[in-house]
């Protein structure tokens, strides 16, 4: 809590600096819409403009900054452009029962959402998997641990198209299985290489007492080295569901797909209404802040039934 | 049926051979931590090989590697003025733009006790979002040529440097600053010799997180306007008229970059922070 101050000044001059970019970010063609509408500007056309700097647009023409707070499709929208249109798309339909409207953010969401957490699911078993593979196995450690590395160098991006196109050749129609397969991918390692960590965290001392117990390696496993990558697993889980959004989103953004906060961008960038980019941009985010709060939330509480956290 | 057989039987004998040398006395040696890797690669390529020719998969779902491997050959032209227009020219000035910002910023940051307190928790945020998101919109305010693609690598890399470059600064314990202030060292001094060599860890683990964001925002710019070269040009063209093996050349030269560009940043760091207790063999 104590830092809560710092974070709301950051905050705020964040907001500020935002607010100030838009008038030099859209002074022009805020003039040049005001030149249609029959507005006297110095200079008058805009064939002039070019060669003026916005600043001095900006203090030649101050009765015109205004507008550029208030544009329709602005290059950069006001906060509170973004916050009104965001509320239009989601609080608003709610309200008026359209909440699953295709025009709504909350059902592209709620699509999004559904890849991410298929592909989180994913991700999470083949990470685990490998781990246990890897922490048990040695030529598995040697063989897979340098690719799963590798893995992670290469562009998934390059590869998002080429799964899409894949899937649907292979009869595949539901758009969920390549975005969750894309997903996977970005959130399988954090998770690998998090549990491997975690399952070579106990001593071995421990792991000799388990021994004088006579315990076979699979009690080891069940009751020392998995309650030990507890708290590891928590900490990368946090990283592999922003990894997970992120993977979906990308998955969205370059194939054409028509529903889903990548596409709602992608849609938004073909027509040329920039505060729906902005809207589903700020969805994102909030989906990706209450993903990793929840799972920070489910780190607590389980740590603190299991006796790891005061 | 007989490339299938032959590439199962490749498979089991690959992975008895990796099997004995991964338990035989030469494990730790170097040439059998290189070979071991290999292997297991070479097998997936054979594997792949194998069940495309073996079950007639079609070159539109999934190209033999063979065939990749001549298309590569065949427009190494195309693939290498791709390759300077997306990596070198893109992602690199990006990559060059954004890590320089982010670092004087957490060096100006870092002066004030407040900000790094307000800023460490909104970094850490920013960091985990999906920020490709913006590429449309960077896109439409610097043009379709390369200038936006690296704009959109500087917004990606930014946060993951700053991040852990000030989280590296406050590295340091009282005892090493008393130190230094028992030396009569000033704040330049301090920051020189001790707090920045404490902070190179961090630095490098921000960089190279850095260096996949890079690559991964240069191509996705691409899919949103570009001049007609470019890696994520030729793959979203590629996939719209079915010439997927140019595509999957691509993808290799992706692959290429990324770990090449990966491995530079790795290979810097050891020589850098070789005093350190990671680094130490």
């Amino acid at each position: 809590m104590r830092n809560a101050l710092p974070v709301l000044t950051v905050l705020l001059a964040i907001m500020a600096i935002w607010y100030a970019a838009v008038a030099p970010m859209n002074i022009r063609v805020a003039l040049d819409q005001a030149q249609r509408g029959g507005a006297v500007l110095q200079p008058a056309t805009a064939l002039e403009r070019q060669e003026v700097s916005v600043w001095s647009l900006m203090l030649r023409n101050p009765a015109q900054i205004k507008d550029a707070y208030a544009m329709e499709r602005p290059r950069l929208p006001t906060p509170g452009q973004v916050a009104v249109e965001l509320w239009n798309t989601t609080g608003d339909m709610a309200l008026n029962g359209r909440a699953m409207s295709k025009r709504s953010l909350i059902y592209h969401g709620w699509i999004t959402l559904q890849s991410t957490l298929w592909g989180f699911a994913l991700g999470t078993t083949l990470g685990i998997l490998g781990a246990v593979a890897i922490v048990y196995s040695r030529v598995v450690d040697m063989s897979l641990m340098p690719w799963a590395i590798i893995s992670q160098t290469v562009p998934i991006v390059a590869l998002a198209p080429m799964i899409i196109v894949v899937a649907s050749q292979l009869g595949i129609s539901d758009r969920t299985v390549p975005k969750a397969i894309i997903s996977a991918y970005l959130c399988y390692f954090p998770v690998l290489v998090g549990m491997v960590k975690g399952l070579r965290s106990p001593a071995h001392a421990q792991l000799d007492l388990l021994k004088t117990y006579n315990a076979s390696g699979f009690q080891a496993f069940l009751k020392l080295r998995l309650p030990a990558s507890v708290p590891y697993l928590f900490t990368s889980l946090k990283v592999g569901i922003a990894a997970a959004l992120v993977g979906t989103i990308v998955g969205e953004l370059p194939t054409g797909a028509i529903s889903g906060l990548g596409a709602r961008i992608l849609i938004g960038d073909q027509f040329g209404t920039p505060l729906a980019i902005w809207a589903a941009l700020v969805a994102a985010a909030v989906l990706a802040g209450a993903l990793v709060t929840l799972l920070d939330l489910a780190q607590r509480v389980t740590l603190k039934r299991m006796g790891m956290q005061a | 049926m007989s490339w299938l057989v032959f590439a199962l039987i490749f498979w089991a004998g690959a992975w008895a051979l990796n099997a004995w040398l991964a338990n035989s006395a030469w494990r730790g040696t170097r040439a059998v931590r290189i070979l071991v890797p290999v292997l297991f690669g070479v097998t997936l390529v054979v594997l792949w090989e194998g069940l495309v020719r073996g079950l007639g998969v079609s070159p539109v779902i999934l190209p033999a590697p063979s065939d990749v491997a001549q298309t590569f050959a065949a427009s190494t032209g195309i693939l290498w003025e791709d390759f300077r227009q997306t990596v070198l020219k893109g992602a690199l000035t990006g990559f060059a733009i954004g890590s320089t910002a982010a670092f004087v910023t957490a060096i100006l940051i870092d002066r004030s006790a407040f900000l790094t307190r307000g800023l460490l928790p909104v970094g850490n945020f920013v960091a985990a979002l999906p920020i490709v998101g913006i590429a449309p919109i960077l896109v439409s305010w610097f043009g379709f040529d390369w200038q936006s693609k690296a704009a959109v690598v500087v917004v990606m890399v930014f946060f993951p440097i700053l991040v852990n470059t000030v989280q590296g600064l406050r590295e340091t314990d009282a005892m090493q600053r008393d130190l230094m202030r028992t030396y009569a060292a000033g704040y330049m001094q301090t920051l020189l010799k001790l707090r920045l060599p404490a902070a190179m860890p961090f630095i490098f683990n921000g960089l190279k997180i850095a260096t996949t964001l890079a690559l991964i925002g240069a191509i996705v710019a691409e899919y949103f306007g570009s001049p007609t070269r470019g890696m994520g040009f030729r793959i979203s063209t590629g996939v719209g008229s079915l010439s997927i093996d140019l595509v999957w050349a691509e993808i290799i030269v992706a692959a290429i970059a990324g770990t090449a560009f990966y491995g530079i940043v790795v290979w810097i760091e050891r020589a850098m922070t070789f005093w350190h207790p990671s680094q130490r063999r």
